[in-house]
């Protein structure tokens, strides 16, 4: 199907986010559109999706106007997208998710989609089983169920708004393999995306969009310093990584054995020393968010000991390691970090804990327009969390961050991060290394865990690989790694301080 | 931001509009004058020093159990189990009194300690609806609901049993206590008693200043909000849930007491008079926003007292009153809906 966009405008309040927009989607391809985070992507997206209505502006499918109204509307039409946040319902089976979105009868034929979803299932090779809950599925797997519902209702645009962030390499590698075959079968795929890599690799023609606008269109093969140019204006270079010194160790965990809800940590031995970036890779549920949260306090290991410094804190909750200086920043920011609908003053006011028993609002208006300019955040003491965007969400949670730190853990800390926004919170992280503080970090972006880390621990189906300097390890060999090969020469699966 | 205030006090004023018409119908369905009604109600709630004096008597109980019903709001938690903890507040105090009235005490300070009884048993039984929430895992609307039902019946149980009436044991309830362990009123004929009103009011400003400018009232939102952001932003988050209901729990025993001590100076089976459950309604009609929280609870009450009179004058209900209250609570948070719809529509 050819989709055409015609001068879509659509402002919210005073920001223009589309101001006219016209692209033109030929059927059978993969249309890259590329743009930093606020460049209008997703906004643009929402309205052929029909999540919001423009302001105004026309689409045409195959030549034709359509109205699209509702998200509803447009899968009737043949567009379907999937969100950067996947949008399920955890506590149900995968099977009723899937039925969920289909018009039917008042008894849904459960054998037959049974069959059907196993079908499309197996066709992309994907590895879901229908009774399983939603919850327990990994983002990336998550991904995988919207995709197959959206072609069961009969999508024949696909648009992924950010899909490579939050999952792992090899799942990224079968997600592009998934997107080549539709394209080749005459699905229009839109892949929105800031990551310049993954539009270079696999887009067969690319948009480019800043602050609200077109600021240019390519073919391959591209030439990355165009594109670059095209989203910021001008080039950037990513900065190299500084020698670290790390000094004593800030947490010792001693034969930690954990459960989580699929998989088993058995006997982990594991020091992270003052100063020093620890980055833990490995698939998408691998074990490496348990192995976090237990560094946090939030997961009680079933047998081993996790000391702080010298001090022992098996078994002590998330407020007693956050009152020795850890800190524990989740990847669903607004999900699990933030509070919508208290304002960015109430969040450093809650942050800092209770002085009295009255609030001073003069004192935390002060601090936090002292905060909001320290780390650059776009928004005023009294505007609501949720208004942010992503980029200054992850900024206002570094923000919110005590001193001084001892241990810092990050999930996903620059997922659906722009490269600048990325490298900010990086420049953030270092300092506080400087310091003197340890962060671990997981992420899925093989670049990010090599460029920044001074060790690197490997997780794999609930193995834990000894810590690994990053200087030994390549994208491949790290790559291999999280697949699972490799492992032969680690022994038992303990990682070594 | 001008303009969104005068699209929602339009939409306000439109959703009682509304409910006026629904409550029209009704009354033209039951063949009645809806003005001749509606005047009566006026009359029956303005019409007199006496009926005034009612209204602010009705006003009391109903606002305390909104400005605990508040802070339980706040923390996102439902309590309907508050007209359980304004019985056992009733029943708390009604205990004190009788243990104490042949004492030979200062009867002022009997009815001291029978007010902190009567806070003790409101606190005790909402703590109870809250701890089968945070340990129990119980939903706290079904353990709320639950537990009214077993203080209707522990309430049934004692003015029919242990406390019955010397003789036979009755619907009117246990014996009244003596004059002198009665809360002093503004007349001898009234039951206002200005100790009960300055109480109620007291309590509306201390939650209204606890929920605005407070550590505690920010930690309550926060839970409220998102509790797991609120637990790693340090905010303990069941301690605080606990605290919530147990001070809600106060303010209902203390409604409790003044139903006691000040209006029926007995213990009567339907002692907690529906207040709780009002206030639930009132709470939802204000926006959970404790400003507006006694000037709508007046309202209401008003509304109660007012249609006292019906039956008599008009051979109609009083329970018009609770339809019209109903409908309010309806079509106001209808019209919040419909107007957040709108708005995002536009705004996407």
């Amino acid at each position: 199907m050819q989709v055409e966009l015609q001068s879509i405008h659509k402002s919210f309040g005073p920001v223009h986010a589309n101001a006219g927009i016209t692209v033109t989607i030929p059927p059978a391809t993969i249309q890259g559109i590329l743009g930093e985070n606020g460049a209008g992507k997703s906004t643009l997206m929402k309205v052929l999706s029909g999540f919001i209505a423009p302001d105004s502006g026309t689409i045409f499918l195959d030549g034709r106007p359509v109205v699209i109204q509702s998200p509803a509307d447009a899968i009737g039409l043949g567009i379907g997208m999937l969100h950067q946040d996947p949008l399920d319902f955890p506590p149900m089976r995968l099977l009723d998710n899937f039925i969920l979105g289909r018009k039917g009868g008042l008894f849904p034929d459960r054998r037959t989609t049974t069959r059907q979803f196993l079908e499309l299932a197996a066709r992309f090779e994907f590895h879901l089983s229908p009774d399983a809950y939603v919850d327990t599925l990994t983002v990336g797997e998550r991904q995988q169920l919207e995709i197959l519902r959206l072609l069961w209702c009969g999508a024949q645009v696909l648009i992924l708004d950010e899909p490579t962030t939050g999952i792992s390499q090899p799942q990224k590698e079968k997600l592009f393999d998934t997107l080549k075959k539709l394209a080749s079968q005459g699905m229009t795929i839109i892949f929105v995306s800031h990551k310049l890599e993954d539009v270079e690799f696999l887009c067969s023609r690319v948009a480019v969009l800043r602050q609200g606008s077109l600021t240019g269109v390519a073919l391959p093969p591209y030439v990355t310093k165009e594109l670059v140019q095209m989203m910021f204006g001008r080039e950037i270079a990513l900065s190299a990584k500084p020698p670290a010194g790390p000094g004593g160790a800030v947490l010792s965990l001693t034969g930690v054995s954990l459960e989580g809800a699929r998989l088993l940590i058995k006997d982990v031995t594991f020091q992270a020393r003052a100063g020093e970036i620890i980055g833990l890779a490995g698939m998408e549920g691998s074990g490496q968010s348990i192995f976090l949260s237990a560094c946090a306090g939030l997961h009680r290991p079933v047998s081993g000991s996790i000391a702080l410094a010298e001090r022992d804190a098996t078994g002590r909750s998330h407020h007693y390691f956050k009152k020795h200086g850890v800190a524990y920043l989740p990847a669903a920011r607004l999900e699990q970090g933030l509070v919508p609908g208290l304002s960015l003053s109430d969040h450093f006011v809650l942050s800092e804990g209770i002085r009295g028993f009255f609030i001073d609002r003069r004192r935390a208006t002060r601090l936090a327009e002292d905060r909001i300019s320290s780390y650059n955040i776009k928004g005023g003491p009294s505007n609501t969390v949720e208004s942010l965007s992503g980029g200054n969400q992850q900024r206002m949670l570094l923000a919110l961050l005590r001193d001084p730190l001892s241990l810092i853990l990050l999930e996903h800390p620059t997922r659906g991060l722009d490269i600048e926004s990325t490298i900010y919170v990086w420049a953030k992280l270092r300092e506080r290394c400087a310091q003197g503080t340890a962060i671990l970090f997981i992420s899925a972006d093989l670049d990010e865990v090599l460029q920044y880390s001074d060790r690197v621990v490997v997780f794999f189906a609930g193995r834990v690989s000894p810590l690994l300097p990053a200087e030994s390890l390549s994208v491949e060999s790290l790559g291999e790694l999280i697949g699972g090969k490799g492992w032969d020469s680690f022994g038992k699966g303990a990682a070594g301080g | 931001m001008a303009e969104a205030r005068v699209s929602h006090a339009l939409v306000q004023i439109g959703a009682v509009l509304l409910a006026l018409l629904l409550t029209t119908l009704v009354l033209l369905a039951s063949k009645a004058p809806p003005f001749a009604a509606y005047a009566n109600i006026v009359l029956g709630a303005v019409g007199s020093w006496e009926v005034i004096a009612n209204v602010l008597v009705s006003w009391v109980p109903l606002l305390l159990a909104t400005a605990g019903l508040l802070l339980t709001f706040t923390v996102g938690l439902w309590n309907i189990g508050i007209e359980g903890q304004i019985t056992l507040g009733a029943i708390f105090t009604t205990w004190a009194l009788r243990v104490l009235q042949a004492s030979g005490m200062n009867p002022a300070l009997i009815i001291a300690v029978s007010f902190l009884a009567g806070i003790m048993g409101g606190a005790l039984w909402a703590m109870l609806a809250g701890a089968l929430k945070t340990f129990g895992g119980v939903n706290e609307i079904f353990g709320g609901l639950g537990l009214n039902f077993v203080a209707t019946a522990l309430n049934l149980w004692l003015i029919f049993g242990p406390w019955k009436r010397p003789g036979v044991a009755s619907m009117s309830g246990t014996v009244p206590f003596d004059h002198s362990l009665w809360l002093p009123t503004l007349t001898a004929q009234s039951r206002l008693s200005p100790a009960a009103l300055l109480v109620a009011i007291l309590s509306i400003a201390l939650v209204y200043s606890l929920i605005q400018g407070t550590y505690f009232g920010l930690r309550l939102k926060a839970v409220g909000k998102n509790p797991h952001a609120a637990f790693l932003l340090g905010v303990p988050t069941w301690q605080y849930m606990m605290a919530s209901f147990a001070l809600c729990g106060v303010f209902a025993g203390l409604a409790g007491a003044v139903q006691v001590t000040s209006v029926y100076h007995r213990l009567i089976p339907s002692i907690s008079s529906g207040y709780g459950y009002l206030g639930l309604m009132v709470a939802m009609l204000v926006n959970f926003r404790a400003s507006l929280a006694a000037p709508v609870a007046l309202f209401f009450a008003a509304l109660n007292v007012g249609s006292i009179q019906l039956p008599i004058v008009l051979k109609l209900d009083s329970s018009l009153a609770g339809v019209l209250q109903g409908t309010l609570v309806l079509f106001v948070l209808f019209a919040q809906g419909a107007r957040q719809r709108l708005l995002k529509g536009r705004s996407g």
